[in-house]
């Protein structure tokens, strides 16, 4: 059913109609209307079965889903930034224990500076624990990938984190269709434990493993990503069969066939991108995109496919690596290893600034005519960064970086009596 | 596609109302995308909240930084943010004030404007009056279907039912009706 | 009276002497063990009387080729937990662990030592995944399955103290057992919030002008665990098996966050002899330093007595831990006072004499 709705509160319809047995709570912006939401669908009664549990931490959120799962339960829980890297410890744990938490990142940045506005760093920094990263580019999708999270999480005995755009997605109200349960329950069989603690048939769970083996658990948990990736696609052609949409899968390109240019990006931003080739297309510019659905795993031969017959990538990625660049880029630059593309990394979008069309048809444009540095930041300040390494290099004590260039910027603004 | 900012403080219900002007577009089988402006902002700070209408699919994700309309929910915002800024030639403004635009000191700017697309109205009054409480949104909408023609205002009374059920809900759209009538009035007078 | 009641209850200082006398001696006491069904101390008892252990139905929840060190008093007093909460559950048990020496020792993989489902997650997390694991038994529609986390006292009184006080809190239907050997005994004996003043530890050496762990630090977990108002909390001490047994009984019955701590001397990290494990356990008590009670809902509803008090002294002597405090240039009074004011203050606040015991 079409409704106009807040994409947080869409997604907790979405995961109310998955069933979920378990629903770990900790507030966190921008990811905390989603776990509210559902909350109140519990206390409704509307989520039937359901332990809502508010807990004291997003470790422990994490950890509570662990337990759950481990029990037979269909768990969930949704973080953001700081609450990643809270509960990190049981992000990996719960990834190398193969159990199927469905997971909700409200993506923001990390600070400090602290910022609780989007960008990806969050997920980046938990890319490696062994989970499936899904990234939604609209709500629509935010919604559908969590439907199909628990069934690829359940088959493959894998958590997946389903990840949406702090504020830009999570507060955004558009149009979503909300499927009937009637449809999400012929899509998604209730949950069979491959592993499960039962006095019946008592093992244990979670003990030390030696080198002697560790490699192999650890290879294995590499072999279920690859299964992903077969499993990806296809569980988005029977969602298509059963929702009669496409959402999800590995990636989605966009005029990429005859594109010279191709822009590569995870999540909401790639909306913006393609209004961006839309115009550049109308201007004659052959550009195409690639928004990237699924990062873990991340789909290298895939994209490589699509992206060979570009003579540049462009990959816009609100992540970085300090010290090195582009987290996305990094990755997208393994799919062309065995081509002379060039790939430009393009950091945009951090703490929540605005990536706008404008910004990125000027990326393009200087990509196009060769004029791009490797690692580019979209929209930066260079003035104030210069005159804060100055203000560093003259004075030892020169006080906390973040003030210093908020001042600035603030008396930037009086003297053009802003 | 109309792009429409709505400038006010936190607890005017700025970034409701642009989800509800989303809502109205929806009922009309129109697509919108409404979406604040990202802020821990408390009680009173300066807030924003944008809203797309389109008969299409609206991908953009960048803030509105060149509306079509603007409502303005608190005036004394005029002189401390740059409401007006990237502001369509032919746009539409709304503001919440019983004050003249002389008064406001934005005469000589909004004579810019289309004599029909600009208007003040006493919406905090209107609040009071028939919900009980300053909360200007509501009347402002009803205010923007008129000035703007973009939505019906039987679209906005359908959208605060949505959101407001029951006695809160009635009196908001009571609200809305009377600014929709005194927006119509004064466009027909310009 | 069970089996090392039987074998030990001489009197302590006697036990001492006795024990130190018979490692030379060819004429070695008869000891009795365990021998299936019946030990020799509950056979003296009515059935009903008898331990859980004493039954031949007992679960065997941690069961033998485990890892522990010789004389570990966790694994000891895990074994009695354990299997007195699978009597109390008819087996319907799960057991959640958290990092440490009990989770290394009983599961050398592909080997376990538990034959009931077991799951470690992490070490500050065992209370939550517990959490975790009873909301799924209620899901589930398996509410006979009963929940019991377990951790060290760095994995309880430190690292997973947040999950433990949530736990609490929401007073989740879990029975946490704290199994306390007052330091991190599994990475090399460093210092927990449960180390007690001046015992030497990796990270609080016996140099300097205050030798050991410093007064004035530490957390008392039972009392913090009071003050959450639970229904049950309890300490216990495998010096007292039986008893140790009775209260997990009674934790069982009852629904909500249970918490028991429960003293368990590590040879390793205490510096004393594998032999002595129960006899210092009892030291502890019997001084006041460890005090022995049950609280209900945030008020103590019952402490044991202190049969025959022993001065401190008698308690820290036996172990290397404490060798400081008995040094070539003669006993560091001050500490051992402060010590036995400690315990002076356990055995007034907790009401351990019977009155009129003057001892």
């Amino acid at each position: 059913m079409l409704k106009q709705m807040e994409g947080s509160l869409g997604v907790a319809q979405a995961i109310a109609l998955c069933r979920p047995e378990v629903v770990c709570a900790y507030p966190i912006t921008p990811q905390t209307h989603i776990v509210e939401g559902i909350g109140a669908l519990v206390k409704t009664g509307e989520l039937e079965n359901c332990e809502f549990i508010n807990v004291e931490s997003e470790f422990a959120a994490l950890s509570v889903a662990i337990g759950a799962s481990a029990a037979g339960a269909r768990a969930y829980t949704a973080t953001a930034s700081q609450g990643i890297l809270y509960m990190a410890e049981a992000i990996y744990n719960a990834g190398g224990l193969g159990l199927p938490i469905v997971m909700t990142v409200g993506n923001r940045a990390i600070g400090a500076p602290i910022n609780i506005w989007n960008d990806h760093t969050d997920a980046m920094s938990v890319k490696d624990a062994g989970w499936i990263q899904l990234f939604a580019e609209n709500n629509q999708e935010a919604l559908d990938l969590h439907i199909q999270a628990f069934r690829l999480a359940e088959e493959l005995s894998c958590p997946v984190m389903v990840c949406m755009d702090g504020f830009i997605l999570t507060h955004a109200y558009e149009r979503v269709d909300i499927p009937t349960q009637a449809e999400v329950d012929a899509f998604l069989p209730p949950y069979e434990p491959v592993q499960v603690l039962d006095p019946a048939d008592p093992y244990s769970i979670g003990a030390m493993v030696g080198p002697e083996a560790f490699t192999e658990v650890r290879y294995l948990a590499h072999d279920k990503q690859l299964q992903a990736l077969k499993r990806i696609p296809e569980i988005a052609d029977v969602f298509k069969d059963v929702f009669g949409r496409e959402s999800g899968g590995l990636l989605h390109p966009y005029h990429a066939d005859d594109a010279e240019t191709l822009v590569v990006a995870l999540g909401s931003v790639n909306g913006t991108i393609k209004d961006a080739v839309d115009t550049m297309r109308e201007e004659g510019h052959a550009v195409g995109s690639v928004s990237l659905c699924s990062f873990r795993p991340f789909p290298l031969a895939e994209l490589g496919d699509v992206l060979r017959h570009a003579a540049r990538v462009v990959v816009v990625e609100k992540s970085l690596a300090p010290g090195l660049g582009g987290v996305v880029a990094s990755n997208v630059r393994m799919s062309l290893r065995d081509s002379p593309t060039p790939v430009y990394t393009v950091i945009a979008g951090l703490g929540g600034r605005p990536i706008t069309k404008a910004g990125l048809e000027r990326v393009i444009k200087d990509a196009i005519a060769d004029d791009l540095p490797d690692v580019h930041f979209l929209d930066l300040e260079t003035d104030v960064i210069a005159r804060e390494l100055e203000r560093s290099r003259d004075t030892r004590r020169s006080g906390p970086t973040a003030e210093n260039i908020l001042k600035d910027l603030a008396s930037v603004a009086g003297n053009r009596g802003e | 596609m109309f792009q429409v900012r709505i400038h006010g403080r936190g607890g005017q219900g700025v970034v409701t109302a642009a989800e509800l002007l989303s809502i109205a577009a929806f009922v009309e089988d129109k697509h919108a995308q409404a979406f604040p402006s990202f802020g821990s902002e408390r009680m009173g700070a300066p807030v924003v909240a944008f809203c797309r209408i389109a008969d299409r699919e609206i991908r953009s994700r960048e803030p509105v930084s060149h509306p079509d309309a603007l409502i303005i929910q608190d005036p004394t915002l005029l002189h401390s943010v740059d409401v007006f800024s990237g502001l369509n030639k032919q746009g539409y403004i709304l503001i919440n004030s019983r004050r003249t635009f002389a008064d406001l000191g934005i005469d000589d700017f909004v004579a810019k404007f289309p004599p029909d697309h600009v208007c003040d109205i006493g919406a905090t009054e209107l609040a009071v009056k028939h919900v009980g409480r300053p909360v200007p949104n509501a009347a402002l909408l009803g205010g923007f279907a008129a000035i703007s023609g973009q939505i019906q205002l039987s679209s906005v009374e359908h959208a605060i039912m949505e959101k407001f059920p029951g006695a809160v809900g009635a009196a908001n759209v009571k609200a809305a009706q009377e600014a929709f009538a005194a927006v119509s009035k004064i466009k027909e007078e310009a | 009276m069970n089996s090392d009641s039987a074998n030990n209850d001489t009197g302590s200082k006697e036990g001492a002497a006795n024990s130190r006398a018979n490692q030379g001696s060819a004429l070695q006491r008869v000891k009795f063990y365990q021998t299936g069904t019946h030990t020799v101390g509950n056979r003296l008892m009515d059935e009903a009387a008898r331990s859980v252990q004493s039954s031949m139905d007992r679960s065997n929840a941690i069961t033998s080729g485990h890892r522990a060190c010789q004389g570990c008093g966790e694994a000891l007093g895990a074994r009695y937990a354990l299997d007195a909460a699978m009597r109390a559950s008819d087996g319907q048990l799960v057991a959640v662990n958290a990092t440490g020496c009990l989770e290394v020792f009983t599961t050398p993989y592909p080997e376990t030592s538990w034959q009931i489902p077991w799951l470690h997650s992490l070490f500050g997390n065992a209370p939550a995944v517990a959490t975790g694991v009873a909301a799924a038994m209620r899901r589930k529609g398996r509410k006979k399955v009963s929940v019991v986390a377990q951790g060290g006292d760095g994995g309880t009184t430190d690292i997973g103290f947040g999950c433990l006080s949530g736990m609490f809190e929401r007073n989740d239907d879990v029975l946490y057992i704290c199994y306390d050997n007052e330091a991190y005994m599994n990475t090399g004996v460093q210092r927990s919030s449960a180390t007690p003043p001046t015992a030497r530890t990796a990270t609080t050496p016996a140099v300097g002008k205050a030798p050991g762990n410093v007064f004035g630090t530490g957390k008392n977990l039972p009392l913090i665990a009071m003050a959450h108002n639970i229904p049950y909390v309890a300490t216990a001490s495998v010096a007292d098996l039986h008893d140790l047994e009775d209260k997990v009984t009674r934790a069982m019955a009852i629904e909500g966050a249970r918490y028991i701590h429960i003293m368990v001397p590590c040879p390793l990290g205490w510096g004393s002899a594998p032999n002595d494990t129960i006899r210092i356990a009892r030291l502890a008590v019997e001084s006041g330093l460890f005090p022995l009670f049950e609280a209900e809902h945030g008020e103590v509803t019952k402490s044991h007595k202190i049969r025959r008090r022993v001065p401190v002294d008698d308690y820290l002597k036996p172990q290397r831990r404490f060798a400081h405090l008995f040094g070539k240039e003669g006993p560091d009074k001050a500490a051992l006072a402060a010590i036995q004011a400690m315990a002076d203050s356990n055995i007034k606040r907790f009401n351990l004499l019977d009155a009129g015991d003057d001892t």
